[in-house]
C-alpha cells in the first residue's frame, strides 16, 4: 500500500498543475461569493461555512478523475488489478495518495480563505477540523464514482451526477458545524459525525471501489 | 419440493420471461384502475374536508403514495440490480433497468405535488423540508443510475456499474435521509412542513393506502411493459426473438419491395 | 499447468467463441491464433482474470484461477504500454515490482534494461522515448518479474528484428526453464514447438 502512494505521490509531484489548478479553482470559487453577495462582514459570516464547504466539494471533484484515468488509460491498471497484492490494499493507497495532494491542501487553505469572510478564529478552527474529517470522506467516495465512470462518455459530468447526491451529508455535517458553533450550540454533535462517516467510509468504501474498478476493466 | 426450485429458476431468463411478462401486464393494469378508481373516490368524496388545510390537503392522496413508491421503487430495484451482480443474470439486470425511470418519475410527481401542495398552503412552490428535500435528493439518485446506464455501451457493464451504484445507494439514502432532516430542526425557521400532514382520519389513511396500491400496481404494469421491450432491444441477436409474432411483422409496415 | 475447460466468451450480447479446451503443461507455449476480432484478446483476459467467462472454467495447477496466488505466478502483457510516461524507465520497473510486493534491486533492473538495448536511457522520462522503446521497457518487466505463467498479447508489435529476436529467446528461456506461455501474434513467432488454437 505504501508503494502505491509513493508512486502516486511521485506522479503527482512530476505533474504539479493537475493539482493546482483544483487548489486555485478553490480559492477563485470562494472568492466570487462575495464578490456576487456584497461586502457585508454579519451576511459573510454567514454563507462562509457553506460557501467553503461547496468550494472544497467541487475542487474535489474536479480532482477525482485524475485518481483513475491515467493509469486506466495507459494500461498501468490493469497491471494493478493483476497484481498479486489485493486491490483493495492499492485502492486504499490511491485513495491515500489522492487526499494527501487534493484533500488537504484544501484543509490547509480553508482557514486563509475564511478570514476573507470575517470569520472568528473558532470557527475557523471548527471548519478546518471539520473539513480534515470531511475531504477523505469525499475522497473514498468519490472514489467509487470515478472508478464507475472510467473511460465512460461524458465522464467527468458524469461523475458529478453521481457522486454529489452523496455528498451532501458530510456537507450537511461540516457546514453545519461551524453554524452550530457560531450559534452557541456547540459543534461536538456535528464533528462527531461527521467522524463516523469518516469511519464508515474507511470500511466501506474501498470496497465498492475494488468491485467498481473490476467491473470497468471487463 | 426441488421440482418447485427448478421451476422458479426457469423463469429467470429473458427467452422464458418475456411470454410471462406479457400475460401478467394485463393484469397489472386492471387492479391499477380498480385501486386507482377507489382510492381516488374515497379522496376526493369520502374524505371529510380538513379542518385546517380545506379542501387543497387532497392532493396528499397522489403526494404521499407517490413518495412511498418512489422509495419503495429504489430498493426493489438496488435488489435486483445486486441479484443481478451476485449471480451473474441478465434478466435482473434489466429489471433493474426497467424499473429505474419509474421509480424516478414517483419521485418527480411526489415533487410535483408537494410544489402544488405547499403553494395554496404556505405561499411557496418550494420547502425545504425534510422530506421533500430528501425526495429531491432521491430524484437525484435515480437519474444518476438511468444516465451512468446509458453512457455504458457494454449493456452487461452497464448493468454491474449500474448495481454497485444502486447498492452505494442504498446504503447512503438512510444516511442522507437523517442528515437533511438533521439540518432541517437545525434551521427550522417556520414550522412548514409537509410531514405535518393533518391528522389521519380513517378514510384519508383508507384513501392513500389505495392510492398506494393503485401507483404499485401501475409501476409492476409500466415496469414490465419497459422490460419486454428492454429485453427485445438486448436480444435482438437471438434466434426466439426474431421469430417472435410481433418481431415479424410490425403491424403498419407494408412490405419493401425486394 | 494451466488448463481451460469448455470456455465460453460473450462481448456485449454476441458470443465470441465457445466449447474451448486446452492444456499448457511446464515448458510448453500455446500460440492462440485467428482473424481479428475473432476473440483473442478476450481469450487472453479471460485466462488473466480480467474478465469471467460466460460459461466454463479456467485451472492453474488443478485450483480456480482467480486468486492472488495465480496472479503471483502470472504476468500479463496487453495492448497498451503499461508504463508511466513522467517516470523513468528504472522508476517503471522498480515500482512496478513493489506494487506486486517485491523489492528490485536496481543493478537487476538495469540489466534488465541493458539486455533490451535502453542503457544509457534508464533515467529518462518513458514519454522522451519512441514507441518501440516504450514497449521495451514494457517487455524488460517480464524479465525482473519472475512469473510461471507468461500470457502475452500480440508482445512482437512495434520491435525492430533484433528486439523480437530478444523476446523470442527468452521467451525460449523461460520454457526451457519449465515456464508456460500463451501469446497471440499476427507475425510468426520465433520460438520453436508450441501447439496451436485456432479461434
Amino acid at each position: 500500500m505504501l508503494a502505491v502512494m509513493r508512486r502516486d505521490l511521485l506522479l503527482a509531484m512530476r505533474r504539479k498543475t493537475e493539482v493546482l489548478t483544483a487548489l486555485f479553482f478553490f480559492i477563485i470559487v470562494t472568492s466570487l461569493f462575495p464578490l456576487g453577495i456584497g461586502p457585508e462582514s454579519a451576511l459573510l459570516r454567514k454563507i462562509a461555512p457553506g460557501v467553503l464547504w461547496v468550494g472544497a466539494l467541487l475542487a474535489t471533484m474536479l480532482g477525482l478523475q485524475r485518481m483513475f484515468a491515467s493509469d486506466h488509460a495507459d494500461g498501468t491498471l490493469e497491471q494493478m488489478v493483476l497484481s498479486p497484492t489485493p486491490l483493495f490494499f492499492l485502492v486504499a493507497g490511491k485513495n491515500a495518495a489522492h487526499w494527501l495532494v487534493s484533500g488537504l491542501p484544501l484543509v490547509v487553505l480553508a482557514p486563509l480563505l475564511g478570514v476573507q469572510f470575517d470569520l472568528d478564529p473558532e470557527s475557523l478552527g471548527v471548519l478546518t477540523l471539520g473539513l480534515l474529517l470531511g475531504t477523505p470522506v469525499l475522497s473514498l467516495v468519490g472514489a467509487i464514482g470515478a472508478a464507475l465512470t472510467l473511460g465512460v462518455r461524458g465522464g467527468g459530468v458524469l461523475l458529478s451526477l453521481l457522486v454529489l447526491p452523496l455528498y451532501i451529508p458530510t456537507l450537511i455535517f461540516g457546514a453545519g458545524a461551524v453554524q452550530a458553533h457560531t450559534s452557541g450550540l456547540g459543534a461536538g454533535g456535528h464533528l462527531s459525525l461527521l467522524a463516523a462517516l469518516l469511519a464508515m467510509a474507511l470500511f466501506f468504501a474501498p470496497w465498492a471501489t475494488t468491485a467498481a474498478l473490476r467491473i470497468s476493466l471487463e | 419440493m426441488s421440482n418447485r426450485i427448478v421451476n422458479w429458476f426457469k423463469f429467470a431468463s429473458p427467452y422464458s420471461f418475456y411470454p410471462v411478462a406479457g400475460k401478467m401486464m394485463p393484469w397489472f393494469w386492471a387492479l391499477a384502475a380498480v385501486f386507482g378508481v377507489a382510492g381516488l373516490w374515497i379522496g376526493f368524496f369520502v374524505a371529510p374536508t380538513d379542518a385546517t388545510q380545506g379542501e387543497g390537503y387532497r392532493i396528499i392522496f397522489i403526494h404521499v403514495p407517490a413518495s412511498w413508491l418512489s422509495m419503495f421503487i429504489y430498493l426493489v430495484m438496488a435488489m435486483w440490480a445486486g441479484i443481478g451482480l451476485a449471480l451473474n443474470t441478465r434478466l435482473a439486470g434489466m429489471m433493474a433497468q426497467a424499473l429505474a425511470p419509474t421509480g424516478a418519475i414517483m419521485a418527480f410527481l411526489s415533487l410535483w405535488t408537494g410544489a402544488f401542495w405547499g403553494k395554496p398552503m404556505w405561499g411557496t412552490w418550494w420547502v425545504w423540508d425534510a422530506r421533500l428535500t430528501s425526495e429531491l435528493i432521491l430524484f437525484f439518485l435515480y437519474l444518476g443510475f438511468i444516465a451512468l446506464q446509458a453512457a455504458i455501451d457494454d449493456p452487461r457493464r452497464a448493468d454491474k456499474a449500474g448495481a454497485i451504484l444502486a447498492l452505494v445507494g442504498v446504503v447512503n439514502v438512510p444516511i442522507i435521509y437523517f442528515s437533511v432532516k438533521w439540518w432541517n430542526t437545525l434551521h427550522q425557521g417556520s414550522s412548514v412542513s409537509l410531514t405535518k400532514s393533518p391528522s389521519m382520519a380513517q378514510t384519508m389513511l383508507w384513501g392513500m393506502l389505495l392510492m398506494a396500491l393503485a401507483f404499485w400496481m401501475y409501476s409492476l404494469a409500466v415496469a414490465l411493459k419497459r422490460l419486454r421491450t428492454i429485453i427485445l432491444e438486448r436480444e435482438a441477436h437471438t434466434d426466439w426473438v426474431q421469430n417472435l409474432a410481433e418481431v415479424r411483422a410490425p403491424a403498419n409496415l407494408t412490405e419493401v419491395p425486394a | 499447468m494451466l488448463s481451460a475447460i469448455d470456455l465460453a466468451c460473450t462481448r456485449g450480447e454476441r458470443s465470441l467463441f465457445s466449447g474451448i479446451d486446452f492444456e499448457v503443461k511446464a515448458g510448453e507455449w500455446l500460440h492462440v491464433r485467428g482473424a481479428n476480432g475473432c476473440g483473442k484478446t478476450s481469450l487472453l483476459r479471460l485466462l488473466a482474470g480480467l474478465s469471467k467467462p460466460a460459461h466454463g472454467e479456467i485451472r492453474w495447477n488443478g485450483n480456480p484461477a482467480n486468486d492472488d496466488e495465480y496472479r503471483a505466478d502470472l504476468l500479463f502483457l496487453g495492448h497498451h504500454a503499461a508504463v508511466k510516461e513522467e517516470l523513468t524507465a528504472l522508476e517503471n520497473l522498480q515500482l512496478a515490482s513493489s506494487l506486486d510486493g517485491e523489492e528490485l534491486p536496481e543493478d537487476e533492473a538495469v540489466a534488465a534494461l541493458r539486455r533490451f538495448g535502453l542503457q544509457g536511457r534508464e533515467d529518462l522520462p518513458v514519454r522522451f522515448l519512441s514507441a518501440g522503446q516504450k514497449r521495451r521497457v514494457l517487455l524488460a518487466r517480464v524479465m525482473t518479474r519472475k512469473a510461471r505463467l507468461w500470457v502475452l498479447d500480440e508482445p512482437f508489435t512495434a520491435l525492430d528484428t533484433r528486439a523480437v529476436q530478444l523476446l523470442g529467446s527468452l521467451v525460449g528461456e523461460h520454457l526451457a526453464g519449465g515456464g508456460m506461455a500463451v501469446v497471440t501474434s499476427h507475425q510468426a513467432i520465433p520460438i520453436p514447438g508450441g501447439k496451436g488454437l485456432d479461434l
